[in-house]
């Protein structure tokens, strides 16, 4: 299989340096299949032919110098396609987080998670849609229209990194940055059959990231396979002084994953697995605990006796912490700016007219949970049980030094099966929550398909900075399943 | 701890949040949402069965303090950066209305 029908970061790359293909037509084939799938898959909120090519060939010229050349230095993601979730801002590119309040808003400054990728030589080839402010679980709250799963257009890919998946499970591109605040990375990946981590709170910086909630957001990675995550991770991990909340603990490699899992104590939590659970879901991913099980790993039950307080307790602080990140749009300095004789008109009109409604609901929900008399009832109590979730992984961690779970109680639902009940579309979430809750990362990566044809993910959680272990563990079982080697049928078309 | 009485949100409660929130909102919009934010916070009122009188609140989850830097000018954003997008700029400031009371 050449490198481009693999379409792997990894064989990508190996095809880059060989010269077995360019950059430029590496891209000009994305931007092809761009055009040809987005019809369908509307994974794309912006894209960005012209400054992509112009990319691709500065990569390439780069390349020509180190054939003639091989002591010189290249960056390590030199000319390789990917796809930006539109809450990151890229200068000079249009930033809509999926909202009409942005609809014309170009930021003058890059996220330092895409700057740290530029840096490694991406060329990037559009944003990717994502509910507003990436408040939901399946696109549908983008003010620019849905995606569509791949493996069934009538169906969701999942939220609020929706269109990231998407293009990455159709082949669009080998990889996409998406993020995760209370599961968006990880569900969308498990709904298109992707593999997708969900960072350790401090570990990628959030700086040129839109905040939704401070205390819960990620950036994370979508890619085909754990090994090609990790390469895009290992970019953009690490201490930056411009984040107030980036950590300076070390950033263990990622480089070698064939480390195995032998004496790896994976931790199942029967508190996920509950009634509401999909039979065929609990079976693909038990099915990939016994496989993880006979290639050497200890698997053990571990509790986490606080996992059913994690959807209140997130519903609470998520929608508090965005009323106060989403003050910022009042139309005086961005954004939409809605006619007024008085400022007051100014602020209510913009807002009311710029956010869509699942956005509104959480700033009301927000508001209330804060406003004086019910502050400790709600927020203050939320934020002590949050404490109790947290601890329950940590106690779990000095008995095993992974947990096993699934990612959400379904597969991908149809479009429009949720949209006049917003409780039930929380409850999608119920699996993800906890680890923005406490601050883990966690690996969500196929683990099998259900009766329809969809794919099912599982997800490995970790200790605080534990990714390379994720890595290891699921680049294991990736290489004795190949789940994550299927691909929709309109990705070959 | 007292249980909170987390009965429907009244009409009232509906529109202070809104003008809390600087929310211009439909009557159709404030009845639907303070309907659905009713059943939201009825579930979220299943927090009060926790106890938590000997727990600290999680602010965040890291550990470590925010360090600060040295108290030394850099360089920020231009002016005619700022105002990129404006949606109103006169004699290099944002234009708004006037405030009133």
């Amino acid at each position: 299989m050449s490198a481009l029908e693999e379409f792997t970061v990894t064989g990508l790359m190996a095809a880059l340096r060989s010269g077995e293909v360019s950059s430029r037509a590496l891209t000009e084939e994305v931007l092809a299949r761009i055009d040809r799938l987005e019809p369908q898959l509307h994974a794309f909120i912006t894209q960005m032919p012209e400054r992509a090519l112009n990319a691709a060939d500065a990569a390439d010229r780069r390349w020509q110098e180190w054939r003639k050349d091989p002591s010189v230095e290249l960056p390590p993601l030199l000319g390789l396609p990917v796809a930006v979730k539109d809450v990151l801002s890229l200068a000079g590119v249009r930033c809509t987080c999926g909202s009409k309040i942005l609809e014309n808003f170009v930021p003058p400054y890059t996220a330092t998670s895409v700057q740290r990728l530029l840096d490694a030589g991406v060329v990037v080839v559009g944003k990717t849609n994502t509910d507003e402010f990436a408040m939901g679980s399946s696109t549908e709250n983008s003010a620019y229209g849905p995606s569509a799963n791949p493996w069934d257009t009538q169906r969701v890919p999942g939220g609020s990194s929706g269109g990231s998946a998407a293009a990455v499970a159709a082949r669009v591109v080998p990889a996409a940055l998406g993020t995760d605040t209370g599961g968006s990375v990880r569900q969308p990946a498990a709904y298109c059959g992707v593999t997708g981590i969900k960072t350790t709170y401090g570990r990628v910086s959030r700086y040129g990231l839109v905040a939704y909630g401070s205390s819960l957001d990620s950036v994370g990675v979508l890619a085909s396979s754990a090994e090609d995550a990790a390469l895009l991770f290992a970019q953009m991990a690490g201490y930056d002084p411009r984040d107030a909340t980036s950590v300076q603990a070390p950033v263990e490699p990622v480089d070698r994953l064939d480390g195995g899992v032998r004496g790896l104590r994976i931790g199942v939590p029967d508190e996920y697995f509950v009634a509401g659970i999909h039979p065929e879901v609990e079976q693909a991913v038990k099915a990939a605990v016994a496989a993880f099980e006979d290639l050497g790993a200890e698997v053990q039950p571990v509790r986490l006796p606080h996992t059913e307080y994690a959807l209140p307790v997130y519903y609470l602080i998520a929608p508090a912490e965005a009323s106060a990140n989403l003050a910022r749009y009042d139309g005086v300095r961005f954004g939409l700016r809605a006619p007024a004789d008085t400022v007051s008109d100014l602020f209510c009109r913009s807002r009311g007219s710029g956010f869509g409604a699942e956005v509104k609901r959480r700033i009301m929900l927000g508001t209330y949970a804060l406003s004086a008399g019910y502050y400790d009832a709600y927020y203050a109590q939320a934020q002590k049980v949050r404490t109790l979730i947290k601890q329950d992984f940590e106690r779990a961690y000095t008995q095993v030094d992974v947990i096993a779970a699934p990612v959400a109680p379904s597969t991908a639902f149809r479009l429009g099966e949720h949209t006049d009940d917003p409780l039930a579309m929380y409850l999608e979430d119920v699996f993800t929550l906890p680890a923005n809750l406490a601050g883990v990362p966690g690996l969500a990566f196929p683990c099998g398909f259900d009766s329809q044809g969809l794919p099912v993910g599982m997800q490995l959680m970790g200790p605080h900075f534990g990714e390379a272990q994720l890595f290891r563990a699921a680049h294991a079982y990736q290489q004795v399943t190949s789940w994550h080697l299927r691909r929709p049928a309109l990705a070959s078309a | 701890m007292d249980i909170i009485d987390a009965m429907s949100l009244t009409r009232q409660e509906v529109d202070h949040i809104a003008e809390l929130a600087r929310l211009e909102l439909t009557e159709e919009e404030k009845a639907r949402y303070r309907e659905q934010l009713s059943a939201i916070l009825d579930y979220a009122a299943r927090l009060q069965a926790v106890d938590t009188s000997h727990i600290s609140p999680t602010a965040t989850v890291l550990n470590t303090r925010s360090p600060l830097r040295p108290d030394e000018p850099a360089a920020g954003l231009t002016i005619d950066e700022a105002l990129q997008n404006a949606p109103r700029a006169e004699q290099r400031q944002f234009r708004v209305p006037p405030v009133q009371e």
